[in-house]
Order: structure tokens, then sequence, then C-alpha cells
């Protein structure tokens, strides 16, 4: 299905990544956002404030990010697509609210612009902070999907893939950008409405009496209804059963919550995005995901320069891990190395998948800024040797 | 109805269409008022001939939050304290769901504190029954923002001491325009007081003093629930129009009843659209309007 | 002839009471009997009192009782369906 041309700015831009987010909402068909001020993530939903009244939807500000978490989720419900946009302290807050999307398999999108951390830290510098965070954060066993914008211009296609994932999966799913890629300005282009493809709501066509509300086929997602139509169904967190009822026994724990993560975990191949580039026949790849992989890019580059064999691997999508693909090139490298702004999270993952089968190798950041790319050089030097 | 019925249909109770009734019998303890609540809300429903497919019931956490699985409506049971702020989600992007919250006095007034009063301050269109038994119930009997003071709970083993909210004077200096209080004894009052909520527009709020026979009532020695429903009609008072900061409550003292607040002020999707019409003119794209004949009841 | 009738069902009854103690023509009071939870559902003692009001209805919060006008019921036989509100009652016996 294409894009709804009332909300795609079609056309050249020069815009930061914040803003190019709030017009990859509008395009993917966002008509509703909630939302609660925090630095650096607050112009996301500004400009959708000032859009979204002549596109045809709502924003409304809420008085905490408890609300604006779940505001949201009622009008996913009632009908609508909807997001909120969030940092570190907000989205410690929007936990509860996570999980509950998950638990209900509310369709939406959460962006988070990482700042630096823990608590207030450091509000307008950036981090990534919360890489573990957006797969762990909530309570209980789920699994979700979160993508990695590097530059303005995956901020609005990131994101439009962002809604277009959680219709298909029935998932809430994490925007994870950074205070860099949202206050940096470049060029984003925006194609016209009908290029740009976007997932329809799963609504069932079974009648009121057919239709059970949590009921799967084979690929374990749930048609949807939505309140108003004659459905009157139920919706309850509890964990409960195909009909949607609390039914808190043993059993159907088990069932529905390997449903909840099988459901992404099964299609981890048509969910995952990699670039990867030179890392055939590599010595060292570099693993690295949102702003980090431009500085990345750099070091690569110098690295290469030198003749050293360096590929690169980026995660666009960071959840659900690429764990295949990382066991199967660590059984071929020396070392993967992993720079991150944080003290050391996806390489948990990396190293996890690589299983002993080659070195990791953290080049870690506590944030305030991005790495000095010699940083990186460096350590794909002592990597190699 | 025709004769060849062999049920007549007055032996089906009136309240079973309302009702998930392939879940009964319901959780709720002998005694417990929250039924009672919801046989009135059934029975308002009737007589208001409400429109029920765009009924939604939204209920947060707690023995009152189990209203909205137990309801043949579109339901949503939230999580704690949160019940308003996605019925605020839905009613924004529907604004034809005509949206109910039903939840209890702690999941409305501790942790959902701050969306009750913005809410109110707002004046979304929201009509919201709150069941107060002064406690918290499911979680087994803990003090609750309204429990009086002297009253012996689970966390406040030697006696509350601090004061307890007056939930009415609450929502009337946050801006609610309906506020009224029942008890479960008043069962044709708070019928109508429902039925007045659904025929207005805005924050309409509905406090209904209920029992907890379980918790509150035995570990202070009052009673079981019918003891509770005699005493409240014993020591009730209808004082409509009352000033809601005279209506707090006391372990043991009067309970006021009545329809406290009932004024007129724009509602919030109103006052959302009449400002984007003003300062944008033609080019506001108006999903929130209502045609005059999509009424709510 | 009662212009009333009352309609019980005994499986769903908690054995609150309020019914008994707010009908106001007290129709109705506990039974000796038990439902399968062990519960004493209410049975109706003054037929005739009844008026139809549903006020016990009104009050059970477990909706395992009400009333309803006699002049409401299809033509079975006012007197069928009296004992109709009294077999309900007893048949957990």
């Amino acid at each position: 299905m294409h894009a709804d041309p009332a909300g795609v700015l079609t056309g050249t831009h020069f815009l930061d990544g914040d803003h190019a987010c709030c017009e990859g909402c509008l395009a993917a068909g966002a008509r509703f956002a909630s939302g609660y001020p925090i630095t650096p993530s607050t112009e996301v939903v500004e400009r959708f404030a000032a859009r979204i009244p002549t596109v045809g939807g709502v924003f409304i500000q809420m008085e905490d990010e408890l609300a604006a978490s779940i505001a949201l989720q009622g009008a996913v419900w009632a009908g609508a697509k909807a997001f909120t946009v969030t940092s570190g302290p907000g989205f410690s807050l929007m936990m509860e609210h996570i999980g509950f999307a998950v638990m209900t398999e509310t369709p939406c999108v959460f962006v988070d612009v990482q700042r630096g951390g823990p608590s207030t830290g450091l509000p307008t510098l950036p981090s990534q902070g919360d890489m573990m965070q957006c797969r762990w954060g909530s309570h209980g066993d789920y699994a979700l999907i979160a993508l990695c914008p590097n530059s303005p211009q995956e901020c609005f296609d990131l994101t439009i893939k962002a809604f277009n994932l959680a219709e298909r999966y029935r998932v809430p799913v994490m925007v994870m950008m950074d205070e860099v890629v949202g206050h940096m300005t470049e060029k984003v282009v925006i194609p016209s409405a009908e290029k740009i493809e976007v997932e329809p709501r799963r609504l069932t066509t079974k009648s009121p009496e057919e239709f059970k509300l949590y009921a799967t086929g084979a690929d374990l997602v749930p048609e949807m209804a939505h309140a108003g139509e004659g459905y009157r169904f139920h919706v309850t967190a509890l964990t409960h059963d195909e009909r949607g009822y609390p039914n808190m026994t043993p059993k159907v724990q088990q069932a529905l919550v390997n449903r909840l993560k099988d459901k992404i975990e099964r299609h981890a191949d048509q969910i995952v995005e990699l670039e990867s580039a030179g890392c055939d026949g590599a010595d060292v790849v570099v693993v690295s995901y949102g702003i980090t992989s431009r500085i990345a890019q750099r070091a690569i580059d110098l690295a290469r320069q030198k003749g050293l064999k360096v590929g690169k691997l980026r995660l666009i999508t960071a959840w659900p891990f690429p764990a295949e693909q990382i066991r199967s090139l660590a059984a071929k490298v020396k070392a993967f190395v992993v720079p991150e702004l944080n003290l050391g999270q996806m390489v948990l993952e990396v190293e996890r998948a690589a299983a002993g089968q080659c070195k990791t190798v953290l080049v870690p950041h506590a944030g305030g800024s991005v790495h000095d790319p010699l940083d990186i050089l460096q350590a794909i030097e002592e990597a190699i040797r | 109805m025709s004769a060849a019925q062999p049920v007549n249909a007055c032996e089906v109770n009136p309240v079973e269409p309302f009702l998930r009734m392939d879940r009964m019998p319901h959780i709720w303890c002998p005694g417990c008022g929250i039924g009672t609540t919801v046989n009135c809300f059934a029975r308002a429903l009737v007589d208001s001939e409400v429109d029920l497919k765009h009924l939604v019931v939204v209920s947060g956490i707690g023995c009152t939050g189990r209203v909205a699985g137990y309801v043949n409506l579109d339901s949503f049971h939230t999580t704690h304290g949160r019940a308003i702020p996605f019925a605020t989600g839905l009613k924004l992007a529907n604004p034809k769901l005509n949206v109910v919250v039903y939840s209890g006095d702690g999941d409305l007034s501790a942790i959902g504190g701050n969306h009750l009063i913005h809410a109110a301050r707002r004046n979304v269109d929201l009509k919201i029954i709150c069941v107060n038994n002064l406690i918290y119930g499911m979680t087994g009997g803990q003090t609750a923002p309204t429990t009086p003071g002297h009253v012996i709970t689970s966390t406040s083993p030697y006696g509350t001491f601090d004061t307890n909210f007056n939930l009415p004077h609450l929502m009337d200096a946050a801006g609610a325009v309906y506020v009224a209080r029942w008890t479960v004894y008043h069962v044709r009052q708070l019928t109508r007081a429902i039925q007045e909520a659904f025929n207005r527009k805005g924050f309409s709020f509905i406090e209904i003093i209920s029992p907890c026979p379980t918790l509150y009532q035995r570990r202070n020695r009052m009673g079981d629930g019918l003891g509770a429903l005699k005493y409240y009609k014993q020591v009730s008072k209808i004082r409509n129009g009352a000033p809601t900061s005279e209506v707090g409550l006391s372990k043991v003292g009067e309970i006021t009843v009545g329809t406290f607040v009932d004024r007129v002020r724009p509602d919030f999707i109103e006052l959302m659209r009449a400002s984007l019409h003003e300062t944008l003119g033609g080019r506001y794209v108006d999903t929130l309007h209502m045609e005059e004949t999509e009424c709510q009841s | 002839m009662a212009k009333g009738l009352v309609k019980i069902i005994v499986e769903q009854c908690k054995a609150c009471g309020f019914c008994i103690e707010f009908c106001p023509t007290k129709v109705l009071a506990f039974s000796s009997h038990f439902n399968s939870k062990g519960y004493h559902p209410p049975q109706v003692v003054a037929a005739d009192k009844c008026s139809g009001c549903d006020l016990c209805g009104m009050y059970c919060p477990d909706f395992a009782i009400h009333g309803y006008r006699a002049e409401q019921k299809a033509p079975a036989g006012q007197a069928g369906a009296a004992a109709a509100g009294e077999k309900e009652a007893t048949d957990a016996r």
C-alpha cells in the first residue's frame, strides 16, 4: 500500500534527524502522537504538533512519559498509527508501557534519541547507552524490534520501516537515534507518496462471532480489530487466551509468552537488516551501529589505506540481534572490533554470538561526544596483530 | 416477542446482554459492592439507550479494574493508574467513541492521580466511575489515599494517621464538569447519576462508596458487606450542590452524597478544534468533528 | 395474585444478603440448602408480596437474581411462573 500523500513532504530537504524522523512518522501514516518534552528529542513532536493539524490528526502533550507512552496505544486501538518520542530518563519511565504494547500486541513506534546517562546525565550530548534497555527494559520475557539510523536520511527511512514492522508483527518498534544523529543537519530526500510503501493494519474481516482477538495462524501474528466497530473484544495485559480473556495458568503462560517471542525471532531473517562491506577475506570486522558507524567508517578507510584487511558490518537492526551472521563471520575473522558510545552493550551480543571463534574487542566511550576515529583505528591495528 | 419463544425474555436478567456471562461467577468477594455498581451501570445503559457499539470501557488494575473484563463491550484492562491516558488516546483518535473509565480509588487517585487531575483540567470527555472502597483491595488491603484516619490496614497496622483525599473536592478544583458521590446502597440514584453523566460532555466523575468486606470491614470490625450497606443507609445524607470542600470522609462520620458539581464548559476536543480553526482557518484538517446527528447516546 | 416474579441463578449467588435485606416487601429469605460453592442462596418465601420492582436485581453484586413484572410474562400461566422462581432455588438441594 502506498503512503497517504497528505503526510508526505516530497522534495529534497535540509533537515536534522529529529525533523526527518517526524517526517518519517507522517509519511508512514502516523496521525496521532502523545509526547512529553525531553532533550534532545523534543523537536520531533514539536514539528509534529506544527504539521499534524494541516495533515489531519492529533498531537497531545501529556503530563508525563507514563501517560504519553500509553495514550498513543489508546489511539492505536481506536484506529490510528501512533508514536511517541523520548530520551533516556523518559525511556525508563516508558518501560512498563512498552511491555503493555508487547503483551497486548499493540503496533506502535517508540523513538529514543539517546543522550548521556545514567539518570539525568548529559541532556544535550549523545550516547548509545540504552541499547540493552531497549531490548530488556521491561519486565518479563519478550522480543521486540529496534532500528538504528545513522543519518537524518535514515531517520526518515527507518522510521517508516519501524511503522511497517510494527503493523506486520503487531509489536512496538524502537527507533534508537542519538543526540548527534538527531541534531545533525543533512540532505534528506523524501520521495513522492506512491514510491513509499506502507504496511496497512492487519484488520480482521471475520464477523464478531467468529473473531478471536489473539488467535493466530502459522505466522504467529493475530489479526486486529478497532474499538467501536462492534467486535466487543476485551484487551488485557494479564496472561490471556485466544479470546483475550485473562487465563492465568502455566499452560496459557507458556503458550502466550513463547508465541510473543517466536513471533519475532522466527522471522528474524525477514526483519534483520545489515550493511556490510569488505567482510570477505577480512582479518578484522568492525561491528557498529548508529552514529558510531560513521566514525567507524573513517577508521576503516584509514586502516584500508594502510593495507589492512578490514571489513564493516553495520547493524541497521540491533534487535533481533543478527547472531547467525556474527557466528558464521566469527569463524572466518581474527577479531571483531566493536566501537559503541557506551561502556559495552551490543559488544556483549557480538561476543556471545562469536562463541569464542575469534577475539571481540570493545572500543568504549562513556558518551558526551562521538569517538575519535584514531581510537577505533588503534583498536583495529591491535586486533590484527 | 413471538409466542413461539420458549423462554420468556423477562426471565433473563436485563443486565445479562451487557455482561460476559461465560466468565461468571466473577472474582469479587461476597458482599463486595463492585458488582452492584456494574448493575447500576448496565441499567443506566439500558435506560439511556446508549449506543453500545461506540461505548468503550477502560479500567486500571485492582478489584474494580476487573470490571472491564466482565462487560460485554469493547474493553481494555490497562496498567495501574493509566486508564485515563489510554482513554484519552482512544477518544482523541476516534471522538465518536463514548469512553468510560471504570476503576478504583487507589488506581485513580494514587498512582493515577496525576492523570486524573490533568484529564479533569483538560476537561477530556470521559466518564469516570470511581469505586471507592477506601482501601487497596486486590493486593490485600493496603492504605489508599482515600483511607480515612484511624483505620487498620496491612501497611498501617497501627492505624492510619495522614489525611485522606476528598475526591469530589479534588475533581471540583481540577475542573471536572460533573461530580457526584453515591454509595452502593443508593442504587437508584447511582443509576440516574450515571445516566446524567452520559448526557453531559466533558469530564464527569462519579465516586461510589462501596464496601470491601474482606479487608477494610473485617480488619476494622465493621461487619460484612451487608452491614456496610446498612451503615451507609444510616449515615448518608443527600446534599445536592454541597460545597465539595465539606464532603470529606472520615471513619465514622457522615457520608455526604449527591450531585455536587454540574456545570458547562467546553471539553478538550471542542477547545482544540476552536483554537485550530481560529488560527489555521481553511488549512486546518479537522479530524475531530462529529456530525450533529452522531450523538453519543 | 403476585404482581411480580423473581428469578434466581443459584450457582452464581454468594449469599451476601443484599436482596433479602433491601426487598421492600420481604419476599426473600436465606434458604437452608447450599449451592456448589457452599453458599446459602435466597429463596422466595412470600411470593404474593412480590411487585417485580427488581430492587433485588439492582442490588445483587453477583447478577444472581432479578425481579420482573408478572404481566410481562408470555402466556404460560402465572402459577407456573411463580413456581419457576422457586424451582431454581430448590434445584440445588
